[in-house]
């Protein structure tokens, strides 16, 4: 900044005297402001070589594929086994728990928000949205640990562990609600409103026009707002940390307790795991696989939206 | 003959008509009149309503936030703007085409089917479309390629699509909302005849900006003028010819022989 | 028409009812969010209330629980808020003045573009690894509130960067082509006509980031863990805790005491990110109100 405001002092004082130096002025300004525009490409560059260089230093050690197809992951207990599929099946359990709750209501409220509510509602329900996208994710694991799951212990499964994929995902769901539903919203507004009339001209009811005209037509919106919701599901870290458990177990039954690789992440970098050891670095082999899973859906829903967009 | 019978002779008729959007007074005290099966062409200076009236004819303005209506208009016996008329069913029978062709982006053939399905056609629906779209003077054109996309179509070949989509459902009448205003002139030659096959068939009501296309295709037109507020009236109806050539208001004239825009 | 081909069985009844059920649907599924919004807060007020004193903001942490407060993760958490407002804002505000009034329509500005898009959805933990990695370790700033605010920074330049894109894209054309007129450099156009009109936009993209940064837990705790903080730092390379952190080491400890502070600890955080974004709401409408005049 201080440097800015020197080439500011500079151009100024320049004014009307000599173009070169103006001209010089000018240039140092635009390559400070490259430079900033350049730290996000740096950014990625230092995401790839942090994760790739630490991991190197686990896959010395543990072939990568035995890493990739191994059903069991236990680094710390003997005999040590870095398998990360239990990891990812929790990952995916919690995802999936999530997704059941957020696409449906994700949808419903961009529907409802985009065809029926009229303005009054809007002005109300976005900006509650909007404090809901906002709430730090250690409050939702606090409201997960805390209120969800002894509900479910009361009133479902009394024999549900304290720590589980159900209340996490459920949470998770809520939590990523705004995100679908705000990004599908924009899709289903985008929707010409000569659409919406031909429809309506032809006898159709509201539902018949958003069931059958906007969703179909902001279709590849909307399945874009669903990849990019569970993407920030799959890595979303504080949440499971908090409420879904330190086991890494290869289940289905989300009453049981799992371990994220996020969480799993958190749980090395609170304990003692000596840097450069295989335990510790490992937590960069997980990291790359989480990396490459959330950027692979971000793009794929980038790609859905683009290719797939109707011409209207 | 009775005027009001379901087979007379008008089949639309506005009465004291008043639309406001908001506080905006956007049409005052309209008293139209529509032959049945006949072409009426609505013509007039941009900003005078004439759309505006033409959406009040299938209540196309209660889509629009602060719109409201006031004034009778009797479709057949019932009075469109009674509160127990079910818009949707108005407007299953009183059909619209607009200024831009807006088919939905799905296949031609789910285009033409969407009416029939949504208002519960009880026919062979494969009928009903080849025969909508030969109505509609494209089923030669498309006959191999139902299965495609609308928007493959040239565009003028989309606004007849769009005409075929709403033929479908057998409407009494047709609005058609400047419906060759985005077209070049070839496809607006081919929508201008479309229209004059149709009336033996149909009521049509055409809102133009283009008077020659008045004159060409109308049997009825009537003419819209805008006031000091900017609000839209009524200046005179009477078959085309007579307003094209011996108009009995002074404003019309002036309008006709291009005075004013 | 004229001839009727056949019969058109309208159902209106069935339809009306189909419509009323899908519009009860929606309006369930939009009370749900509500309804979850609403028992979240209801929950954390009521453990959180009979815990939230003068003493839990002033106290430091304690294994009594009666005793403990979260003072060091406040002064944490304003220490990593003040450094890293210090880095993103700048960077993030000349990049997106970069692309919005520099860049050419090429490769790289496309590739800078995508890659921001891209940075937005990275998992914030693995920003946390990047920091662990390249800040903490190889740059040796060990666990200091400079290696967190430094990773926090890249964190939320994405949010920055958009936000202050799309204020300065907002700024008419005309104001940009009169300060043109009057000769002035493009640097003096973007410094006294775009940036000033931009400013509210801009600030609220900034508080929108600090409002992310402030709840961010996990890369904190990648790159500082859990540290039983006795101390407020009084230098950028001193250890450091942050508000969330402190709340999720109460939350991770068995007793309902510990309990009962995170709630209370969530009701300040809360309230802190409440009002700035009610701040932002602030900015945002007076900006529109401007703009309508």
């Amino acid at each position: 900044m201080k440097a800015q405001r020197l080439d500011d002092a500079k151009v100024a004082d320049t004014k009307g005297s000599g173009k070169p130096r103006r001209k010089l002025g000018g240039l140092i300004i635009k390559g400070i402001l490259f430079l900033c525009a350049l730290v996000s490409i740096l950014t990625t560059v230092g995401i790839v070589v942090s994760l790739v260089v630490q991991a190197w230093g686990f896959f010395v050690e543990v072939a990568p594929i035995d890493f990739l197809t191994g059903t069991r992951w236990s680094p710390i207990l003997k005999p040590r086994s870095y398998g990360v599929l239990p990891l990812v099946a929790g990952t995916l359990l919690v995802t999936a728990v999530a997704a059941i709750v957020a696409i449906p209501i994700g949808l419903a409220t961009a529907a409802f928000l985009s065809e029926y509510a009229p303005d009054k509602a809007r002005r109300i329900l976005k900006p509650i949205l909007e404090v809901l996208a906002g709430i730090p994710t250690v409050v939702y694991g606090y409201f997960a640990l805390t209120f969800v799951t002894p509900r479910i212990q009361d009133w479902l499964f009394p024999d549900m562990l304290v720590f589980n994929a159900l209340s996490a995902g459920l949470v998770m769901g809520l939590m990523i609600v705004p995100m679908v539903s705000t990004l599908s919203e924009d899709a289903m507004l985008a929707v010409p409103r000569s659409l919406r009339e031909a429809a309506y001209a032809l006898g159709a009811t509201r539902v018949e026009v958003s069931l059958r005209i906007v969703i179909p037509a902001a279709l590849s919106g909307i399945v874009a707002a669903f990849i990019i919701g569970l993407s920030r599901a799959i890595g979303e870290t504080m949440l499971v940390t908090i409420a879904a458990g330190a086991t890494p177990k290869l289940t289905l039954n989300p009453l049981e307790s799992i371990q994220t690789m996020t969480a799993y992440i958190v749980q090395v970098a609170l304990g003692e795991a000596p840097r450069g050891s295989a335990e510790f670095n490992a937590i960069f082999a997980v990291g790359s696989l989480l990396f490459v899973m959330t950027l692979g859906m971000n793009l794929l829903g980038h790609w859905v939206v683009t290719r797939w967009r109707l011409k209207y | 003959m009775n005027d009001d019978s379901a087979n007379g002779k008008y089949v639309l008729d506005a009465q004291g008509l008043h639309v406001w959007y908001g506080d905006f007074l956007a049409l005052r005290d309209v008293n139209l009149k529509i032959e049945r099966k006949k072409v009426t062409a609505l013509i007039g200076p941009s900003g005078c309503g004439k759309s505006t009236l033409l959406r009040c004819f299938n209540r196309m303005n209660d889509l629009i936030a602060g719109a409201r209506v006031e004034g009778k208009i009797h479709f057949n016996q019932d009075d469109l703007n009674s509160n127990d008329v079910d818009p949707t069913e108005i407007r299953s029978r009183i059909g619209m085409v607009f200024q831009k062709p807006n088919p939905f982006p799905k296949s031609i053939y789910d285009n033409v089917a969407f009416g029939l399905r949504i208002n519960g056609y009880s026919g062979n629906v494969e009928e009903a479309v080849e025969r909508s779209l030969r109505g509609a003077a494209l089923w030669d054109e498309v006959k191999d390629r139902l299965n495609k996309g609308a928007q493959t179509l040239s565009g003028g070949q989309q606004q007849r699509l769009c005409i075929a989509r709403a033929l479908a459902v057998e409407p009494e009448v047709i609005l058609m909302d400047e419906p060759a205003s985005a077209l070049d002139p070839v496809a607006t030659l081919a929508i201008e005849e479309l229209i004059r096959e149709l009336a033996n068939q149909v009521t049509i009501v055409i809102v133009t900006h283009n008077m020659q296309q008045a004159a060409r295709v109308s049997d009825e037109t009537a003419f819209l003028m805008v006031d000091e507020n900017r609000s839209g009236y009524l200046v005179e109806r009477g078959e085309t010819n007579q307003i094209f050539t011996e108009p009995k208001d002074e404003r019309t004239e002036a309008y006709i022989t291009g005075r004013f825009s | 028409m004229a001839q009727k081909y056949a019969v058109f069985k309208r159902r209106k009844e069935a339809r009306k009812l189909l419509g009323s059920a899908v519009y009860v649907v929606f309006l369930v599924a939009v009370l749900v969010s509500v309804m979850g919004l609403a028992v979240l807060l209801i929950d954390i007020i009521t453990g959180g209330l009979p815990w939230f004193s003068w003493s839990l903001i002033t106290n430091y942490p304690s294994r009594h629980p009666e005793q403990a407060g979260l003072w060091p993760a406040l002064i944490g958490t304003l220490w990593l808020m003040g450094l890293t407002a210090a880095f993103s804002v700048p960077v993030g505000v000349g990049a997106a003045i970069y692309l919005e009034e520099y860049a050419a329509k090429n490769r790289l500005t496309a590739l800078i573009e995508v890659n921001i898009a891209n940075l937005a959805g990275v998992p914030s933990v693995v920003y946390g690894l990047l920091g662990a990695a390249l800040f903490v370790q190889w740059m040796a700033l060990e666990r200091s509130v400079l290696a967190g605010a430094l990773t926090m920074s890249l964190l939320i330049l994405p949010i920055v960067i958009l936000a202050s894109r799309e204020a300065i894209r907002a700024v008419p054309r005309a104001y940009r082509e009169a300060a043109f007129a009057l000769g002035a450099t493009e640097w003096q156009v973007v410094s006294g006509v775009v940036l000033p009109s931009a400013l509210p936009g801009i600030l609220t993209g900034v508080i929108l980031g600090m409002s992310r940064a402030i709840g961010e837990a996990a890369p904190m705790l990648v790159i500082s863990g859990l540290l039983f903080v006795t101390f407020i730092p009084t230098s950028p390379m001193d250890k450091f805790t942050v508000l969330p952190l402190q709340i999720f080491n109460w939350v991770s400890r068995p007793q309902d005491e510990f309990q009962g502070l995170a709630a209370g600890g969530i009701m300040l955080l809360l309230a802190v990110l409440l009002s700035m974004n009610a701040i932002a709401v602030y900015v945002r409408n007076r900006r529109q109100v401007k703009s309508d005049e």
